[in-house]
């Protein structure tokens, strides 16, 4: 069996004189959750639609689960929940599961059993018989990820899968990407909610300007340089130079002074040279750079789109 | 990608499953290209006819169908009761006048009823995203569009039983009216419908739900047009107008289905009248009969493949 699940290279998308996506090239494997991050239009739908078979790539190639996307072979072991899910709202949320199912090519005695468990699942279980057009956005959401779990994907994406959702429908979200990670699922997760992404997935991956400009395992950024907020006084000037030779970056705002090191291993050099300098220390608080701070970070000045 | 930005791909990957998860993963799903073709159509044929069903469309369109005969029935009665002093063969004539007109009104209505309920099926569909969660699952796009057909055409099916063959059967209980080829009859204005089911159906897959209700009902005004000049050519001998009424059928065959199915029903006198939606004065061929149904497969054909190879 295939470890990745998800190879793409050099996947190219061109529509007229624009090209929406230029190099996508990633590799997923089993059991991975993969957060997919980027400003509006930076290719991120098309990227996701390619991988999908929704839209013919114009330059490069793709296998999911060894299959090139797009076949029906690949198809019938993935399962998506579309951004801006909509779906026929006449019918009940059991019968938009068994429809789902059947197209998947289920047997019926699977899908009995299926159905009323996965709308449990999702907190629909009381509303199994209503038609979907009486429903929250919430709960359209909630019927669209039971759909996508319909097959027991082996890939799963999610495009924006808590838009919509209140507090406890974003932890269902995440219970899910846990559970189906945990079965060995890859779940390929596009969200604009950082904190979702990195409460939930094992590695992320940054598209500008329909480009992948950066992968990392979750949290790993965090070793590449040290914030660290110092709370002192009497800071002597010939101390700040000093500093300045040790940081990558140094300001001092009042009381305040914020560094910025290679690395952790440099900070007790830091307070030894202020100590000895005669500073006194009231605290000592290394910065954690989120998930929000580093997608800033990459994506540099906010386009406005 | 810069190098410093990536962390180790390799590494990165998540061989974090046991190998008896992936073993049982196998076991427990295993390898499925999905419904199959057949029934997938079938799948898709049974949600656009429920579709119908539960959106009242269905509903609102049989009760305008039993509204029209009923209305028919009525006219078809009184008809009969104010001419029981005319000769036999003058009021024989005189229903079949009758029933031509309703089973041309009844043309006009499957035609539009045709247009105007299908041109959203796509459309719509491409338009709202719903089709997403639907192409993506192991069915070919192929099948969504013959499903989609399947089920406009079981309806289209039962509105021309229930208008036009309710007209051709009320005729005949109420006035006595057997009407000649009523099969054939019944046969060319179902593939009138068809013809513009299958053009907006291949409109919709590229075109919003309003252009491609519009394309239908512009092609269908340029054939009745067309119809009208080749008659008037025909009565006039102007061959310029004729091989324009040609061209027309050619483009879109729905009014030469028409006239075909008025020339199968036509009483002599009728048929003599001149240029007129009933006139014989140019009858449309068998072969146009058989060119319309090449034009409408070729039209669900282009539907399947324009949608197939689109992106969505």
């Amino acid at each position: 069996m295939a470890t990745l699940t998800i190879d793409a290279c050099g996947l190219r998308k061109r529509y007229g004189s624009r090209i929406a996506v230029r190099d996508l090239t990633l590799q997923v494997g089993r059991g991975e959750a993969f957060g997919f991050l980027g400003p509006n239009g930076a290719g991120k739908s098309t990227s996701i639609k390619m991988l999908l078979g929704l839209v013919r790539p114009t330059g490069g190639s793709a296998l999911l689960l060894g299959q090139p996307v797009g076949t029906r072979e690949a198809r019938a072991r993935i399962g998506f929940l579309p951004e801006h899910f909509r779906f026929y709202d006449w019918l009940s949320a059991t019968e938009l599961l068994l429809f789902h199912g059947r197209l998947c090519g289920l047997k019926e005695d699977v899908l009995r059993r299926r159905v009323p468990r996965l709308l449990e699942r999702v907190g629909l279980g009381t509303q199994s018989s209503k038609a979907i057009r009486s429903f929250s956005k919430g709960m359209m959401q909630r019927v669209g990820l039971a759909q996508a779990m319909i097959n027991d994907p082996e890939i799963l994406f999610l495009d924006e899968p808590t838009s919509g959702l209140d507090p406890a429908g974003r932890k269902l979200v995440r219970d899910v990407i846990r559970e189906q990670r945990d079965r060995g699922a890859t779940v390929f997760l596009n969200s604009h909610l950082l904190g979702e992404v990195e409460q939930s997935c094992d590695r992320v991956a940054f598209i500008r300007e329909g480009r992948i400009v950066g992968m990392y395992r979750m949290g790993a950024w965090q070793g590449e340089r040290t914030e660290v907020e110092i709370k002192a006084s009497h800071i002597e000037p010939s101390a700040l130079e000093r500093l300045a030779g040790m940081a990558c970056d140094l300001r001092l705002e009042g009381q305040l002074l914020r560094l910025s090191l290679d690395g952790q291993d440099r900070l007790p050099g830091v307070i030894r040279c202020l100590v000895e300098s005669g500073a006194e220390i009231f605290s000592v608080i290394p910065q954690r750079v989120s998930l929000e701070d580093l997608f800033l970070k990459m994506m540099g000045p906010d386009p406005g789109l | 990608m810069s190098d410093n930005a990536i962390d180790e791909i390799s590494g990165g990957l998540a061989a974090n499953v046991p190998a008896e998860v992936t073993d049982a993963w196998e076991a427990e799903t295993p390898a499925s290209r999905g419904p199959g073709a057949a029934r997938a159509v079938l799948l898709m044929a049974r949600v656009t006819f429920r579709e119908a069903a539960r959106r009242k469309i269905l509903w609102i369109a049989a009760i305008a169908g039993f509204a029209f005969l009923a209305l028919f029935w009525i006219a078809l009665h009184a008809a009969i009761k104010s001419s029981v002093r005319m000769p036999v063969i003058a009021r024989h004539e005189g229903m079949q006048v009758m029933t031509m007109m309703v089973l041309y009104a009844g043309s006009m209505l499957t035609s539009l009823m045709a247009a105007l309920t299908s041109c959203d099926a796509l459309a719509g569909e491409i338009a709202s995203g719903s089709i997403h969660a639907i192409a993506t699952k192991p069915v070919s796009r192929a099948s969504i569009v013959l499903g989609k057909w399947a089920g406009f055409a079981g309806m289209i099916t039962l509105y021309v039983l229930l208008v036009e063959g309710g007209s051709i059967a009320i005729a005949a209980i109420e006035g006595g009216l057997v009407a000649p080829h009523s099969g054939a009859v019944l046969g060319l204005i179902w593939l009138q419908a068809m013809v513009l089911l299958d053009v907006t159906l291949a409109a919709s897959t590229r075109f919003s739900s309003l252009t491609s209700g519009a394309i239908t009902l512009g092609l269908y005004g340029l054939a009745f047009v067309g119809g009208w000049i080749e008659a008037f050519g025909a009565v006039r001998h102007v061959p310029t107008c004729v091989n324009l009424g040609i061209v027309s059928s050619l483009i879109m065959p729905s009014d030469a289905l028409w006239r075909r199915a008025a020339y199968l029903l036509q009483p002599p006198l009728l048929g003599a009248a001149g240029a007129s939606p009933f006139a014989s004065s140019s009858i449309p061929s068998h072969a146009m009969a058989i060119y319309a149904v090449l034009y409408a497969a070729c039209a669900l054909i282009l539907a399947q493949v324009l949608l197939a190879s689109r992106d969505i």
